[in-house]
C-alpha cells in the first residue's frame, strides 16, 4: 500500500471516556476506494473508531489525518474534513420537520451555497440513486425505517463526500428493510467510495470489504482480507466471535 | 328492557350518570344565585351594572385614554384595563427575549456564562414575585431626588418619581417619516423575495437581518434629518425645582415591568432548556456531520423542533405573567384590580366588580392562549 494513497492515517489513537480507555493505540491506513468492515463486540469501540474521523468524537492522544487535514482543535481543519466526510447512522436522524427533499438540500444550500433549484435537481438525483424518488415531498416520519435509512445516504452522498461513514446503519431497521440499504450500500461501493463501515452483516463484509477490522476492548484485534478473516482467523478472540454471529 | 338490563348497560348507566351530575349543578347555581340576591336585598344593596356611569371623582396617573376625575367608574375600570394590557405586553416581549437567551446561554459550554445564568434563574425563580416588585420599586424610590437627578446623555433622567425620556410630537411634515417606514416594510418584502430568487440562481444568501435592521432604522432618520425634521422630540431639560418636558415614566411600570419579565423570564429560560434538550443529540450530530456550523444547527434544526416542546409551557408563563401584574396593587400601580378595588370601595358593587375582573382576565387570557394554539397547530410536526 503506497503511503501517499492514503486518504485517512490514524496512527497511536488513544481516547479515554473519564477513567474508561476507549481506544487503545489505533493504527489504521486507508487508502482511495478501499472499503473497510468494522465489527466487533458492543463497547469494542468501534463506533467510537469513526465517530472519531469526522470528530463528533475529541481524541485524547495520536493522529488522524484525513485527506491532509490534521483532526486538532483547528475549526477551520474540522470544517475541511467534515466537507470531506459523510456519515450515516444508526438512528438515521433525519430532521423530522423537513421533507426528504429539504433534508437533502439543506446542507447544499446553507453551506455548500448551491443554488435551490440546482440543490433540488442534485438531491433528486440521489433519490433516485436510492430508489425513492417517489417520496420526495412526504416528511421522515411517513417513511418506513429502511426508508428513512436510504434518505440520509442520498443526504450524505449530496455532499459529494470523499469518504462514506456508515455507523451500523442497519441495525435499528427489520430483516426484509435491511437488504433494501444493504443493496444501496453494495452499489456504493461499486462506484468506487471509500467506505469504513461498521456492521454486523457478514454477508455484506464478504461480498464488498477489502479489510475486515475485528475489534475487541478497544484494540484492533485482527485486520485482514475476508477470505482469511473468515477462512482463518488468528486470534482465538476473533474465532470465538466468528462463532457466536454465525451460530445460527 | 328492563330496569335491570338498562342499569348494566354500559350506555344507558353512563347517560344516567351525566344526567344526575347536570341536574346536581343547576340545583347548585341556582341555590347560590338565590341566596346572594335574598343576601342583597336584605343589605339594602341594589345589584346591577348601572354604577359604572355613575362620576368616578379619584385621579389615575398614569392613562392612556382621556380620563379626569369626573369622568365614569366604567371609564375609570378602562383605564385600569388598558394599564394591565400595556404591562402584559411589554412584560411578555421582555421575558421571551430575555428568556431566550438566557435558555440558551445556559447549555453554554462556557462555564462562567453557564454558572452565571444559572445563579439568575435559581435566584430570580425561587424569590416570590410580590417580593421583587417591591424591592425593584424600592430601589427605583432610593434614587436621587428630581433636583439631583441622574442624567444619561442629557436627555434621560432617572430619579425617584421615575423615568424621563423625551417625548416626540408629530408635526405636518412627519407624515413623510412615517410615510417612508411604511415604505421601508414594503420594499422588504420584495427584497426578501428577491433574496430568494436570487438564491434560486446563484445560490448566494442574502444577509436579510442585518439589512432589514439597518434599512428601518436608516431609511426613516435620513428622511427626518432631510426634511426640516419634522418629530420635534421634547428632550427634558433640569429647570430649578423640576424637569421640564419629555415624557414621564412612572417607577410602579418600570418596577413592575423589571420584576415580571425577569421572574417569568427565568421559569421561560428553563422551558427552553428543556425544550432544547429535548432534541435528540443525534440531530445535533447530523448536522455537524453535513457540516453546519452551531449557530445554523441552532437556527434550522434545533430550534425548531424545540418550539413544539417550548410552546404549550410558554402559553402558560404568558397567563402567569399577565394574571400575575395585579400584584401592581401592592405598589399603586394603576391597573386594573387596583382601579377596580377603588371602584368597589366606592360603590359597594363587590360582586360586580369581581366579575368584571374576571372576565377581563379570561378574556385576555383565552385570546392569548387561541393565538399560542394557532402558532402551535402551524410547527406541528407531519407523523403519517
Amino acid at each position: 500500500m503506497n503511503e501517499n494513497s492514503a486518504v485517512i492515517e490514524i496512527s497511536d489513537l488513544n481516547k479515554w471516556f473519564g477513567n474508561f480507555h476507549v481506544l487503545r493505540d489505533i493504527n489504521l491506513s486507508v487508502s482511495q476506494g478501499e472499503r473497510i468492515v468494522i465489527c466487533g463486540p458492543s463497547g469494542s469501540g468501534k463506533s467510537t473508531l469513526i465517530r472519531c474521523i469526522n470528530r463528533l468524537e475529541e481524541h485524547q492522544e495520536g493522529r488522524i489525518v484525513v485527506d491532509g487535514n490534521e483532526l486538532t482543535h483547528d475549526l477551520k481543519n474540522i470544517d475541511a474534513v467534515r466537507r470531506e466526510v459523510g456519515m450515516v447512522f444508526q438512528s438515521f436522524n433525519l430532521f423530522p420537520h423537513l421533507n426528504v427533499l429539504e433534508n437533502c438540500t439543506l446542507a447544499l444550500i446553507w453551506v455548500r451555497k448551491m443554488p435551490k433549484l440546482e440543490a433540488e435537481n442534485l438531491a433528486m438525483e440521489y433519490l433516485h440513486r436510492v430508489k425513492i424518488p417517489e417520496q420526495a415531498q412526504k416528511f421522515p416520519g411517513q417513511l418506513s425505517g429502511g426508508q428513512q435509512q436510504r434518505v440520509a445516504i442520498a443526504r450524505s452522498l449530496c455532499m459529494r463526500p470523499k469518504i462514506m461513514l456508515f455507523d451500523e446503519p442497519t441495525s435499528a431497521l427489520d430483516p426484509e428493510m435491511i437488504k433494501e440499504v444493504l443493496d444501496v450500500m453494495v452499489d456504493l461501493a461499486e462506484t468506487g467510495m471509500t467506505m469504513l463501515v461498521v456492521t454486523h452483516e457478514m454477508g455484506f463484509a464478504s461480498q464488498v470489504a477489502d479489510q475486515i477490522i475485528f475489534m475487541d476492548e478497544g484494540l484492533i484485534v485482527e485486520q485482514n482480507t475476508p477470505e482469511e478473516f473468515f477462512n482463518n482467523p488468528k486470534s482465538d478472540r476473533t474465532k470465538l466471535f466468528l462463532s457466536q454471529i454465525l451460530s445460527h | 328492557m328492563n330496569t335491570k338490563s338498562l342499569w348494566t348497560n354500559e350506555r344507558t348507566r353512563g347517560l344516567i350518570f351525566q344526567v344526575l351530575l347536570v341536574v346536581g349543578i343547576a340545583v347548585f347555581i341556582a341555590f347560590i344565585i338565590s341566596n346572594t340576591i335574598t343576601n342583597l336585598e336584605k343589605a339594602g344593596l341594589a345589584s346591577g351594572y348601572s354604577f359604572l356611569g355613575d362620576t368616578a371623582s379619584f385621579d389615575i396617573n398614569q392613562r392612556l385614554i382621556e380620563y379626569s376625575s369626573t369622568s365614569t367608574y366604567g371609564r375609570a375600570i378602562i383605564v385600569g384595563g388598558l394599564n394591565t394590557i400595556v404591562i402584559a405586553i411589554l412584560g411578555i416581549l421582555a421575558a421571551t427575549v430575555i428568556g431566550f437567551i438566557a435558555g440558551i446561554l445556559r447549555l453554554s459550554k462556557n462555564y462562567l456564562i453557564s454558572r452565571l445564568v444559572t445563579i439568575y434563574v435559581e435566584f430570580v425563580r425561587n424569590v416570590p414575585v410580590l417580593l421583587q416588585i417591591i424591592f425593584w420599586w424600592v430601589i427605583l424610590l432610593s434614587l436621587p431626588k428630581v433636583r439631583n437627578s441622574l442624567s444619561i446623555g442629557d436627555s434621560i433622567f432617572l430619579n425617584n418619581r421615575g423615568i424621563r425620556l423625551p417625548s416626540a410630537n408629530f408635526s405636518e411634515g412627519s407624515v413623510l417619516v412615517f410615510l417612508v417606514f411604511f415604505g421601508v416594510l414594503i420594499t422588504l418584502y420584495f427584497i426578501k423575495r428577491w433574496s430568494h430568487k436570487r438564491q434560486e440562481k446563484t445560490g448566494k444568501i442574502f444577509p436579510f437581518g442585518f439589512t432589514a435592521l439597518g434599512l428601518i432604522i436608516f431609511l426613516p432618520a435620513l428622511t427626518f434629518l432631510l426634511t426640516d425634521q419634522p418629530i420635534d422630540f421634547n428632550v427634558p431639560t433640569r429647570g430649578r425645582f423640576n424637569l421640564k418636558g419629555g415624557f414621564n415614566v412612572t417607577p410602579e411600570l418600570v418596577a413592575l415591568w423589571l420584576a415580571l419579565s425577569t421572574y417569568t423570564a427565568a421559569f421561560i429560560s428553563e422551558i427552553v432548556r428543556s425544550g432544547i434538550l429535548s432534541v435528540s443529540s443525534g440531530q445535533r450530530e447530523a448536522a455537524s456531520a453535513l457540516g453546519l456550523k452551531p449557530s445554523l444547527t441552532m437556527r434550522k434544526i434545533i430550534l425548531p423542533q424545540a418550539l413544539r416542546v417550548i410552546i404549550p409551557p410558554l402559553t402558560s408563563q404568558y397567563l402567569n405573567l399577565t394574571k400575575n401584574s395585579s400584584l401592581a396593587v401592592a405598589i399603586g400601580y394603576q391597573d386594573i384590580v387596583s382601579i377596580g378595588d377603588t371602584v368597589l370601595n366606592q360603590s359597594g358593587q363587590a360582586l360586580e366588580v369581581i366579575s368584571i375582573f374576571m372576565i377581563f382576565y379570561l378574556t385576555l387570557s383565552l385570546i392569548t392562549s387561541a393565538f399560542m394554539n394557532w402558532y402551535n397547530k402551524r410547527i406541528e410536526l407531519v407523523e403519517r
